[in-house]
C-alpha cells in the first residue's frame, strides 16, 4: 500500500504524471529553463487533417460563424463616424455538449481510446467537464470529474452544479471539492488509483484539438466574406484556447490576423479563499486564472502545457462583469440567441473594439457556450445579489470585484482596459528563471519565442535581475 | 424522531473531510487555512444505513468510497434564481438604440 499523505502523492506526482499522459516529458527538457515546445507539440502524432476527421465523427467542429448584424449596429450608435467593425462569432455552443471545450476533449477521450486506457479523469468546474464527460460516453470510457465545487457553508456555485448535472447527465463520476488548491491531490489519488487517462486541459491533444477552430473561423470569413478576419477576440483563462486558436489561424492563412485576448477582470478576489469563491459571478475566464497562466504556464496539472498564450497574443484586454452581463442579454434579444454569461466574454471586449475599428474591418468573437439553469446571467445576478453584491447600473470602470456588479448605463460605456504586454513578458522571465543564478543561449533563445520579446529586452532583463550567462 | 434505513443499492450522496486545516498546505489565504478540504460523491449504498452514518458506496466508476451519509436520490435543484428586473431595462436600451423607441415610431 503506497503512502497516501499529502506529500508523499505529490512527491509521486512525475511518475503519476508520466504514466497517465503517456508522454515523458524530460526528453523535451532543454538548457537549465528550456524546453522544445514544437516537438512536444508534433510529437502527440496527430495532423490537422486528422483531428479534423477525429471531430467530425464525434459531433465536434463545422460551426456556424455568423454575423451579429444588430450587434454591430448596436456598436456604430456608440463609434465615431465611419466606425464599428462587423462583428461575427463562432457559435461553438452547437458543439457537442455545448462549448468549444469538445475540442479538446474530442482528441483526449479518442487517444486515451487508441492507447488502451479504461477510462479518462479531469479536473475542471467548468464546461470542459462536460466535454470530457460526453466525448467518454462516445468512446465507451469511464469518466471521472474533479470540481471545485462548495465554500466551506456548503453553498456551491449554481455554474458549477450545473456542470456536475451535465457530466453526471453523460455517465461521468463527479468529486466535488470545497475550495482550495489541494484539489491536485485528489486528482492525483484518483489517477494513480484507476490508472485512467489524464484529459488534462494543457495536454498536446487538449491544445491540438482547437486548432481546428482557429482554421474554421479563417475559411468560413475568406467563405462569407471573401478575406480573411481583421480581428478574433478570444477568452483567455489556462491559455489553450488562444494557444490552440491561433496556431490554427496560423495554418490557415500567411495574412496578419490580430489576435487578442479577453478576461472578466477579477483583481482583488483570492481564488483559493473561501470567502471569495461565492462573490464572483465567473468561474473561468477571469484575470485570477488569466494573468498567472500567462506568466507562469507550467503551474498547470502537467510538467509541461501546451497552452503558451503569450506566444501568440498581441494584445490583452480586461472587460467588468456588469459588461459581460449586459451583452449576454443584448445577444438574446438583439441576435436572438440565448448563451452563457462566461462565453460572451470576448462578446463584450469585441463589442468595445469594434468601436475603434472602421466600418469595413470584420472583428470575430471566438465562442458561445449553452446556458441554462444556473449558468445563466439571471441565474447569476440573482446568485450575486443573495451573496451581497451591489448589483446595479452605472458607469462599468467603477465595478468593485467581489462588492459590486455595474451594468453599463450607456452603451458608449462599455470599454476595455489593456494589459500591459511588456510587464507580463517580465513577469513570464522572473518566474522562468526562478531559483536559477545563470541561463545559456538556448534558455535565452528559449525566453524570447516564448516572449515574443527581443533578445535585447530578454537579455537587459537577466542582467538587472543578476542572473549570469553560461556557454552552451 | 424515528430513522427511516435507507435500504442497500440505494443511490446516495455521501460527505467526507479530506484534509484537517492543520494538514491543510501551505500558502493558503487566512480564511481558507480555518476549514477543512471536504469531498462530496455519489454512489450506490453498499449496505442499509441511517443518514449521518459512516457507509461505504460504489460509485459510478466503481470505485468505493467512504464517508457520512448526507443525502438520498439527491436531487438537482439549481435553476434560474429570482427574477432580476434590470435585464429589462438592458432590452429597453438596446432595442431603442437599434430600432429606435416607441415614442420616434
Amino acid at each position: 500500500m503506497p503512502d497516501m499523505s499529502y506529500q508523499a502523492l505529490i512527491g509521486r506526482k512525475n511518475e503519476i504524471m508520466k504514466k497517465s499522459v503517456g508522454i515523458d516529458y524530460s526528453q523535451y527538457e532543454r538548457g537549465n529553463i528550456a524546453f522544445d515546445y514544437e516537438k512536444l507539440l508534433s510529437d502527440s502524432g496527430y495532423s490537422l487533417d486528422e483531428i479534423m476527421r477525429i471531430q467530425h465523427q464525434s459531433g465536434v467542429g463545422n460551426t456556424p460563424l455568423k454575423e451579429l448584424r444588430n450587434i454591430t449596429a448596436l456598436a456604430r450608435k456608440a463609434a465615431k463616424p465611419g466606425f464599428g467593425a462587423r462583428i461575427f462569432v463562432k457559435d461553438e455552443s452547437l458543439n457537442d455538449s455545448g462549448s468549444f471545450k469538445a475540442r479538446r476533449a474530442s482528441i483526449s477521450c479518442y487517444h486515451a481510446k487508441k492507447s488502451g486506457y479504461t477510462g479518462v479523469i479531469a479536473a475542471t468546474s467548468g464546461n470542459y467537464g462536460a466535454a470530457v464527460a460526453s466525448q467518454a460516453a462516445k468512446y465507451g470510457l469511464k469518466c471521472i470529474i474533479v470540481q471545485e465545487c462548495f465554500d466551506s457553508r456548503g453553498i456551491g456555485q449554481p455554474e458549477i452544479i450545473e456542470k456536475a448535472r451535465a457530466c453526471e447527465a453523460y455517465g461521468a463520476e463527479v468529486i466535488q471539492l470545497s475550495v482550495g488548491p489541494e484539489l491536485f491531490y485528489t486528482f492525483l489519488r484518483l489517477l494513480e488509483e484507476t490508472g485512467y487517462f489524464n484529459a488534462s486541459l494543457y495536454s498536446p491533444f487538449s491544445v491540438k484539438g482547437i486548432e481546428t477552430l482557429g482554421y474554421e473561423i479563417v475559411k468560413d470569413s475568406l467563405r462569407l466574406n471573401g478575406r480573411e478576419p481583421d480581428a478574433v477576440v478570444i477568452t483567455n483563462a489556462g491559455g489553450g484556447n488562444l494557444t490552440g486558436t491561433a496556431r490554427g489561424m496560423l495554418q490557415a492563412t500567411d495574412k496578419k490576423i490580430e489576435t487578442i485576448a479577453a478576461s472578466v477582470n477579477l483583481k482583488g478576489l483570492h481564488m483559493a479563499s473561501d470567502h471569495d469563491f461565492n462573490r464572483k459571478s465567473f468561474t473561468t475566464g477571469h484575470t485570477g486564472f488569466g494573468i498567472p497562466f500567462v506568466t507562469l504556464p507550467d503551474r498547470s496539472d502537467v510538467p509541461r502545457s501546451a497552452a503558451r498564450p503569450l506566444r501568440y497574443m498581441d494584445r490583452y484586454v480586461t472587460v467588468n462583469q456588469g459588461e459581460v452581463f449586459f451583452m449576454t442579454e443584448a445577444l438574446t434579444v438583439l441576435e436572438g440567441i440565448e448563451r452563457g454569461p462566461a462565453g460572451n466574454i470576448s462578446l463584450a471586449a469585441a463589442f468595445a473594439i469594434a468601436r475603434e475599428m472602421p466600418e469595413d474591418k470584420i472583428i470575430v468573437v471566438q465562442e458561445t457556450e449553452y446556458t441554462g439553469a444556473g449558468k445563466h446571467h439571471q441565474a447569476q445576478l440573482d446568485f450575486a445579489r443573495q451573496n451581497g453584491i451591489d448589483v446595479r447600473f452605472g458607469d462599468p470602470k467603477d465595478e468593485i470585484p467581489g462588492e459590486s456588479i455595474i451594468l453599463p448605463a450607456r452603451i458608449e460605456d462599455i470599454r476595455v482596459e489593456d494589459i500591459d504586454l511588456d510587464g507580463l513578458r517580465d513577469s513570464f522571465i522572473r518566474n522562468a528563471v526562478k531559483n536559477h543564478t545563470s541561463v545559456n543561449d538556448t534558455d535565452i533563445d528559449y525566453l524570447c519565442e516564448e516572449t515574443r520579446a527581443t533578445r535585447e529586452f530578454v537579455t537587459s532583463f537577466l542582467e538587472q535581475s543578476g542572473i549570469k550567462r553560461e556557454e552552451d | 424522531m424515528i430513522l427511516m434505513k435507507i435500504e442497500k443499492n440505494t443511490w446516495v450522496q455521501i460527505h467526507k473531510i479530506l484534509l484537517n486545516p492543520a494538514e491543510r498546505t501551505a500558502n493558503l489565504p487566512e480564511d481558507t487555512k480555518k476549514v477543512p478540504l471536504e469531498m462530496w460523491v455519489k454512489g450506490y449504498l453498499l449496505s442499509s444505513a441511517n443518514i449521518g452514518d459512516i457507509v461505504i458506496i460504489r460509485t459510478r466508476t466503481g470505485r468505493i468510497e467512504e464517508g457520512t451519509l448526507v443525502a438520498v436520490n439527491p436531487s438537482y435543484m439549481h435553476n434560474f434564481g429570482h427574477f432580476v428586473p434590470e435585464l429589462l431595462k438592458i432590452d429597453d436600451i438596446v432595442k431603442s438604440a437599434v430600432f429606435g423607441s416607441e415614442k420616434d415610431a
